[in-house]
C-alpha cells in the first residue's frame, strides 16, 4: 500500500482528499459506492459532530456524515 | 418518514401492485427520488387529497397511492421509496426497483434536486437502465437559483434522452408542463432513447454475447441490456423475479446457460470478479453522472453551500452543537405549556356549557339517572377531558416540530448525538424516531422503518417509549407544575416546570441509551451495522403549509384516535366506579388490591389502577384519577390546577408521590395503540411482550429505588 494514502477518518477538518481505495466488503463496500465514493472522488471533511464522531463530509455536492468505523475503511491521498 | 397521516393512517391499499391498475384505462405512474428532495410535495401537489396509505405487501415499508386527472385521462400515482440507488440493498431500495421494473408503470417520474444534481443523476441513471418510458422532474429551482445554480435543462434532457422538467413543486411551479410530459410518455407520444451508460470494454462484450438470447426469450417483456447485466452479476432473487415475472424458468433455456457460463468466463478471464462487476458498473453510472453534470450545470458562486456551512458550523459544532439543541428543545417545551394554558381554559369552559345544556335536555327528555351517567358523565366528560387537555398543546407542538423538520434540522439531532447512540450500541436515526415519539409512540414506533439495519431497528422500536409523547405531557405538565413549579412560587412558576419538565425528558433520554445499550450487549448481541446519515441543505421553512399539515396530517389524527379510544374508556371506567360490591366500588377494590404494592413504589393503589385503566390512552391516566379521588363516580371538573392541588394533597400526595407519579408516567409499559403498532412492525408477539415489560420493569425499579431513598434518608 503506497504510504501517502491515509484512512478517511485521520483526514483533518477542513483538508481535502482523493478517494484510492475502498477496503470495506459486502453491504457497506455497495453502500460506499452509491454515495458516489468511487475512485478519484473528492472528499472535504467538513466538520466533527460535538462528540468527535461522526465527522460530516462533502461528498458530490451532498453532506454525508460517517462515523470512523466507515471512514476508516476508505483511504484517500491529501490533496 | 414523518409522523404524519401518511405514515400513520391505517388504511389499507389496494395490494396488487404487480399487475396492472383496476380501471385499464388509468395510467400507473411510479414517482421515485432520493430521499429529502420534495418528492412528497409533488405528491401532495398533483394528487391533492386523493390519496391511499398503506404498506407495501409483504413489507414494512409504507406505500401511498393517489389519483389525479390530466387533459382527458385518469392517472394513479404510486410514490415509491426515496432511494439513492436502484442495486437493492436495502428493503426499499427492492421495492423501489422491483416497482419500476415490475410494476409495469405507464411511466416513472423521477424527482432530482436542482441543488444537488449529480448526486440525484445516479437514481436517474440507474432508472433509465430499466425503463425508457421516465420524465426527470428537476425540483427545488428556486433553491438553485438562490444559490446561483444553473441547469441547462435543454442540454439536460437531450443528454438523458428523456423529457425534463425543471419544477419548483412547493410553489406549483412548472408542475402543469410535469403533467404533459407525463401525459405524453405515458401515452407513448414522445420517442425516448435514454441515455446508455458504457462499461468496460469487456463487460459491454459480455452483455454483446446475452442480449440476443434474451431479447428473443423475453419478447420485449423487460429491457434486455439490463436483464444481461443483472444476469452476470449472478443475483439469485432477482433472477427468480425475472422468472416470475416472465412466465418461465429463464434458466431452462440450455443455450441462455450455456452464454451466460461463457461470458462469465469471458469477465473472469479478464480479471472482473463477481465484487469487482459491481463496483465497475457502479463506477461507471457514477462517472456518467458527474460527466452529465459537467456539461449541463454551471455554478457561477463557488461558495453556494457557505450559508449552510455557516449555520452548520454553530449549530452542530463541537461547543454550541448541544447546548443549542437543548435551548430549543426546552423552548419548544416552554411555548407548549405556557401556550397552551388559556386555550384549555377556554375549551374547559365550552366544554361545561354545552354539559349543562346536554344535562337540561337529559331532564327535559325524561331520560333515566343511568343513563346520564353514562352518556354524560362518563363518556361526555373523558372526551371533554381529553380535547381540552390535548387539543392546545398538540396545535401548538405538532407546527413547531414540523418547523424544524421543514428547516432541515431534524438529521442534524442525529448528527449530534450519534456517539451517544453508537455507545449505546444503536443508530443515531434513533434519536428523530425519538423526536417522533414526542408526538406520538406509536408514530415514532413507525418511524423506526428509516433506520435501515434490522438489529439497530428493533432496539429503536423496543425503547421507544421511554420518551414521552404527547398524550403523557399533559400529565407531566399538571403534576409538575403543582408539586415542583408550586414550590418556585409567582413568576418562577412556569420556569421551574418547564426545567422539571425538561429533566424528565432527558431522564427519558438516558434511560433509552441505557436500556438500548443493555438490550444491544443481552436480548440482541451483534455488530451494530454501517451508518451513512445525509445532512441536507437547511431550506427557508413555509410556514402556511406547516400550520395546515401539522394540523390536519398530525393534530387532528391524533387527537381522532386518541377521542376513538378515550369515549368506550369513559364508559368502562365509570361503570367500574359505579358499580359497587359490598360497600365499595370495583375500582376501589381493585385500587385496595393494588396498594400495598404501589405504596412501595411511592405511589397508591388508585393511582397504579389509573395507569393500568389508562392502558387504551395515556391521557385519560388524570381524569381517571380524579374520579377514583373523588368517589363521585365520575369525572369532575377541575378548572383550576389549584383544585387538582388540594384534592391530591387531600389524599396524602407529598413531592415524592409526584416525582414518583412523573417517573411511572415516563417509564410504564406503552399504550394500546403503541403495543398494537408494535405487533404490526416486528410481526411477533415475544418482541411486542418485551416491548411491555422493559419500560414497566425499569420503571417499577427506579420508582422503587426513589421512594426508598427518600424515605431512608426521612426526606418524606
Amino acid at each position: 500500500m503506497d504510504n501517502n494514502f491515509i484512512q478517511l477518518n485521520y483526514l483533518p477538518v477542513g483538508k481535502k482528499g482523493r478517494v484510492k481505495m475502498l477496503t470495506s466488503q459486502g453491504a457497506i463496500r455497495r453502500r460506499m459506492l452509491d454515495l458516489g465514493l468511487i475512485a478519484d472522488t473528492e472528499v472535504v471533511a467538513l466538520q466533527k459532530s460535538p462528540l468527535g464522531d461522526p465527522v460530516a463530509y462533502h461528498i458530490r455536492g451532498a453532506v454525508i456524515a460517517l462515523r470512523s468505523e466507515e471512514s476508516s475503511k476508505i483511504l484517500v491521498e491529501i490533496t | 418518514m414523518d409522523l404524519t397521516s401518511r405514515s400513520t393512517g391505517t388504511g389499507v391499499l389496494v395490494n396488487d401492485f404487480t399487475g396492472h391498475s383496476l380501471f385499464s384505462e388509468d395510467k400507473v405512474i411510479a414517482l421515485a427520488g432520493n430521499p429529502n428532495v420534495g418528492k412528497s410535495t409533488v405528491f401532495n401537489s398533483l394528487t391533492g387529497l386523493n390519496q391511499h396509505t398503506g404498506n407495501w405487501p409483504g413489507k414494512t415499508v409504507s406505500n401511498a397511492q393517489g389519483k389525479y386527472k390530466h387533459k382527458d385521462k385518469n392517472f394513479i400515482m404510486v410514490d415509491i421509496p426515496g432511494t439513492y440507488s436502484l442495486m437493492a440493498n436495502s428493503c426499499e431500495e427492492e421495492i423501489a426497483r422491483d416497482f419500476i421494473c415490475f410494476g409495469a408503470p405507464a411511466a416513472t417520474v423521477v424527482v432530482a434536486d436542482a441543488t444537488c444534481l449529480e448526486r440525484n443523476l445516479n437514481l436517474v441513471l440507474q432508472t433509465l437502465e430499466i425503463t425508457h418510458r421516465a420524465v426527470v422532474c428537476v425540483n427545488l429551482i428556486d433553491e438553485a437559483a438562490r444559490k446561483k445554480i444553473s441547469i441547462d435543462f435543454d442540454k439536460l434532457s437531450i443528454l438523458l434522452g428523456v423529457p425534463v422538467i425543471p419544477t419548483n413543486a412547493r410553489s406549483c411551479k412548472g408542475l402543469e408542463k410535469l403533467m404533459d410530459a407525463v401525459y405524453d410518455v405515458a401515452n407513448g407520444d414522445i420517442p425516448a432513447a435514454p441515455v446508455q451508460i458504457t462499461y468496460d470494454p469487456v463487460i459491454e462484450e459480455s452483455i454483446a454475447m446475452l442480449q440476443p438470447i434474451i431479447c428473443k426469450l423475453a419478447a420485449g417483456k423487460i429491457n434486455n441490456r439490463w436483464a444481461a447485466l443483472k444476469l452476470l452479476d449472478g443475483d439469485a432473487a432477482m433472477l427468480a423475479l425475472l422468472d416470475k415475472h416472465l412466465g418461465f424458468n429463464l434458466m431452462d433455456n440450455l443455450e441462455l446457460r450455456e452464454l451466460l457460463l461463457l461470458a462469465k468466463e469471458h469477465l473472469a478471464e479478464n480479471g472482473i470478479k463477481a465484487d469487482c462487476l459491481r463496483d465497475k458498473i457502479v463506477s461507471s453510472i457514477v462517472t456518467a453522472a458527474e460527466e452529465i453534470t459537467k456539461e449541463t450545470v454551471t455554478c457561477t458562486n463557488m461558495q453556494y453551500n457557505s450559508t449552510d456551512r455557516r449555520l452548520d458550523s454553530i449549530l452542530i459544532s463541537r461547543v454550541f452543537g448541544i447546548p443549542i439543541m437543548l435551548c430549543l428543545l426546552a423552548v419548544i417545551f416552554w411555548l407548549t405549556i405556557a401556550g397552551a394554558n388559556v386555550p384549555s381554559g377556554l375549551l374547559s369552559d365550552l366544554f361545561s356549557l354545552i354539559e349543562g345544556k346536554l344535562t337540561s335536555f337529559f331532564i327535559w327528555a325524561g331520560a333515566p339517572q343511568w343513563l346520564h351517567g353514562i352518556v354524560i358523565l362518563g363518556i361526555y366528560r373523558t372526551l371533554a377531558w381529553v380535547i381540552s387537555v390535548m387539543l392546545p398543546p398538540m396545535a401548538i407542538f405538532f407546527p413547531l416540530f414540523t418547523l424544524l423538520e421543514d428547516l432541515g434540522y431534524l438529521p442534524r439531532v442525529a448528527f449530534n448525538l450519534d456517539n451517544f447512540f453508537k455507545k449505546a450500541c444503536a443508530h443515531g436515526k434513533q434519536a428523530l424516531t425519538m423526536c417522533m415519539g414526542f408526538g406520538c409512540n406509536a408514530a415514532g414506533v413507525i418511524g423506526c422503518r428509516i433506520i435501515d439495519s434490522p438489529r439497530e431497528r428493533l432496539i429503536a422500536i423496543l425503547t421507544n417509549v421511554f420518551v414521552p409523547c404527547n398524550g403523557r405531557f399533559p400529565t407531566l405538565i399538571a403534576i409538575g407544575t403543582i408539586f415542583i413549579g408550586g414550590t418556585a412560587g409567582g413568576a418562577f412558576n412556569s420556569i421551574a416546570s418547564t426545567l422539571a419538565l425538561t429533566a424528565i425528558v432527558l431522564l427519558g433520554i438516558l434511560m433509552t441509551l441505557l436500556v438500548s445499550k443493555l438490550i444491544s450487549k443481552t436480548i440482541l448481541k451483534g455488530l451494530p451495522s454501517s451508518f451513512t446519515l445525509e445532512l441536507p441543505p437547511y431550506r427557508k421553512p413555509q410556514v402556511g403549509r406547516i400550520i395546515i399539515r401539522s394540523i390536519l396530517d398530525r393534530t387532528l389524527f391524533v387527537l381522532g384516535r386518541a377521542v376513538l379510544i378515550a369515549a368506550p374508556a369513559g364508559l368502562v371506567i365509570w361503570i367500574l366506579a359505579n358499580i359497587t360490591v359490598g360497600d365499595m366500588s370495583l375500582l376501589t377494590h381493585a385500587a385496595n388490591f393494588l396498594d400495598p404494592f404501589a405504596r412501595l413504589l411511592g405511589l397508591d393503589g388508585y393511582i397504579l389502577m389509573a395507569f393500568v385503566l389508562g392502558l387504551p390512552a395515556n391521557e385519560i391516566v388524570i381524569p381517571i384519577l380524579i374520579m377514583s379521588y373523588m368517589a363521585s363516580g365520575s369525572l369532575m371538573e377541575l378548572d383550576q390546577l389549584s383544585d387538582l392541588r388540594q384534592l391530591l394533597v387531600a389524599q396524602g400526595w407529598t413531592w415524592l408521590t409526584g416525582i414518583c407519579v412523573m417517573l411511572f408516567s415516563l417509564m410504564h409499559f406503552p399504550c394500546g395503540t403503541t403495543l398494537w403498532t408494535i405487533k404490526k412492525e416486528t410481526q411477533s408477539l415475544g418482541w411486542t411482550l418485551a416491548a411491555f415489560a422493559i419500560p414497566t420493569a425499569a420503571g417499577i425499579l427506579v420508582c422503587f429505588v426513589v421512594a426508598s431513598t427518600a424515605r431512608l434518608l426521612g426526606l418524606v
